[in-house]
């Protein structure tokens, strides 16, 4: 009779509840990409942030609520063909896609929605890159060779197998899953790259860009935050990927 | 009873344009995007009612002095190359990239200033997520600076009556012939 109010009792202790914010202090903050084309830092304001990625059942619990964007309804303009076609069905998950696994295969488009209909919001690249530096005792880990290591050796890991569940060590914030599990969206996914130089352009594109900055990448060294960016600059809002999911955060 | 004749006659003819709209939207519209835009007058409208007719869009920020300006520009010289008809049949719509600053009445006051005729003429602005979203939609980027300014790219789209992308040109400062040619097509 007891043995079921232990477990569930010890499934609270060991499993992150889902769905949850956690406060971040922000501040001054050494990003890749620089603010200005002078390199300065970023300044984050103080936010709270997804402590999990959102999985595939709470994507679908979403996707029953709004079936514009269940897989066979969505508009083409706002999800590619791909969008969560590992799922068994445009209403069931099924063995390819378990319900504590981070949901991929999703737009940015979806993504946005999701996390409004959370009242919330996709992070800023700087938010996600702050939060990411951290890990279980610094808010910034990024010197450590060991982290850089732990984080470049998940990107080595072939596209093709299972993505593990979430529920990985949480860092100093609380936040968990930051590397090792997904790539993640963020709201300013387009804008990471912006070169703003104009004057370096000519005939046509002369005016293409306008303003008087331009995007910078510091810190040549991080690749592995690099490699995000890159990729992060690659993709259209209505793209999906196998391993591309999302959280969401909310302004403090 | 007159009365009610009116009013019978009034709402058939108020419900013709809706009824003409029953159609669904094609995947690949713009329009599929629910976001709410908010003009210079003050009005708020979901951009889905941009529907029925040719649309040149860009967006902008009223307080950028280096290329927005040419933007502007760039839209009415597009216009200018039309004939007269074709003018009346072609709206023009400036999304702002800058919604802290370019309230309703700085809209409006940038309408004035670079004579800008409604109703053909439309500014507007939006709340953050939904400025990304459009952005993101038309393959406009932006990022803001430390010092509040925007770097963006430029572009004039062509959408037609049903909110599909017909055209793009990234030539700024001067008309693209090609893309003037697309809408004046667009407008036949």
């Amino acid at each position: 009779m007891w043995l079921p109010w232990v477990v569930m009792i010890l499934a609270s202790v060991t499993t992150p509840k889902p769905g949850q914010y956690v406060p971040l202090p922000g501040g001054t903050f050494a990003s890749v990409i620089g603010a200005d084309d002078k390199g300065a830092p970023a300044q984050i304001r103080p936010f709270k942030l997804r402590t999990e990625p959102v999985t595939n059942a709470e994507f679908l619990a979403f996707v029953m609520k709004n079936p514009q964007w269940r897989r066979d309804r969505v508009a083409s303009v706002l999800a590619d063909r791909q969008y969560l076609s590992q799922w068994a069905s445009a209403d069931k998950l099924g063995p390819g896609a378990l319900p504590q696994q981070p949901v991929t295969r999703v737009s940015w488009f979806a993504a946005q929605a999701y996390c409004e209909s959370e009242n919330a919001r996709l992070p800023s690249w700087y938010e996600w890159e702050y939060a990411a530096a951290a890990d279980a005792h610094r808010e910034d880990a990024r010197q450590d060779p060991a982290w850089r290591d732990a984080v470049l050796n998940w990107y080595s890991r072939p596209s093709n197998t299972p993505l593990p569940t979430i529920g990985g060590e949480a860092n100093i914030h609380g936040v968990r899953d930051m590397n090792g599990l997904v790539w993640e969206w963020v709201d300013d996914f387009n804008a990471l790259l912006v070169s703003g130089d104009g004057r370096e352009q000519d005939g046509a594109d002369k005016l293409r860009f306008c303003g008087a900055g331009a995007a910078n990448l510091e810190q040549k060294e991080n690749y592995a935050t690099l490699m995000r960016v890159a990729m992060l600059s690659a993709v259209k809002a209505a793209d999906t990927t196998n391993n591309m999911g999302f959280r969401c955060a909310r302004n403090d | 009873m007159i009365k009610r004749l009116l009013f019978l006659l009034a709402s058939l003819l108020l419900a013709a344009p809706v009824l003409a709209d029953q159609k669904p939207l094609p995947g690949d519209s713009v329009y599929q995007l629910g976001i709410k835009l908010t003009d210079q007058d003050g009005h708020t409208w979901p951009l889905a009612e941009r529907r029925g007719r040719v649309q040149l869009v860009t967006m902008f920020y009223s307080s950028c002095t280096m290329v927005c300006p040419m933007i502007i520009d760039t839209m009415k010289a597009t216009r200018a190359t039309l004939d007269d008809a074709s003018k009346q049949k072609l709206d023009l719509l400036a999304v702002s990239f800058d919604p802290e600053r370019d309230t309703v009445d700085a809209l409006h006051a940038y309408m004035g200033k670079r004579k800008l005729d409604a109703p053909r003429w439309t500014l507007a602005r939006a709340k953050p997520q939904d400025v990304r979203a459009l952005s993101a939609l038309l393959g406009l980027q932006y990022r803001q600076l430390p010092d509040g300014e925007f770097n963006h790219s430029s572009e004039l789209i062509l959408l037609d009556a049903d909110g599909r992308i017909l055209a793009k040109t990234t030539v700024i400062g001067k008309v693209d012939p090609a893309f003037a040619a697309k809408v004046k097509e667009a407008l036949r």
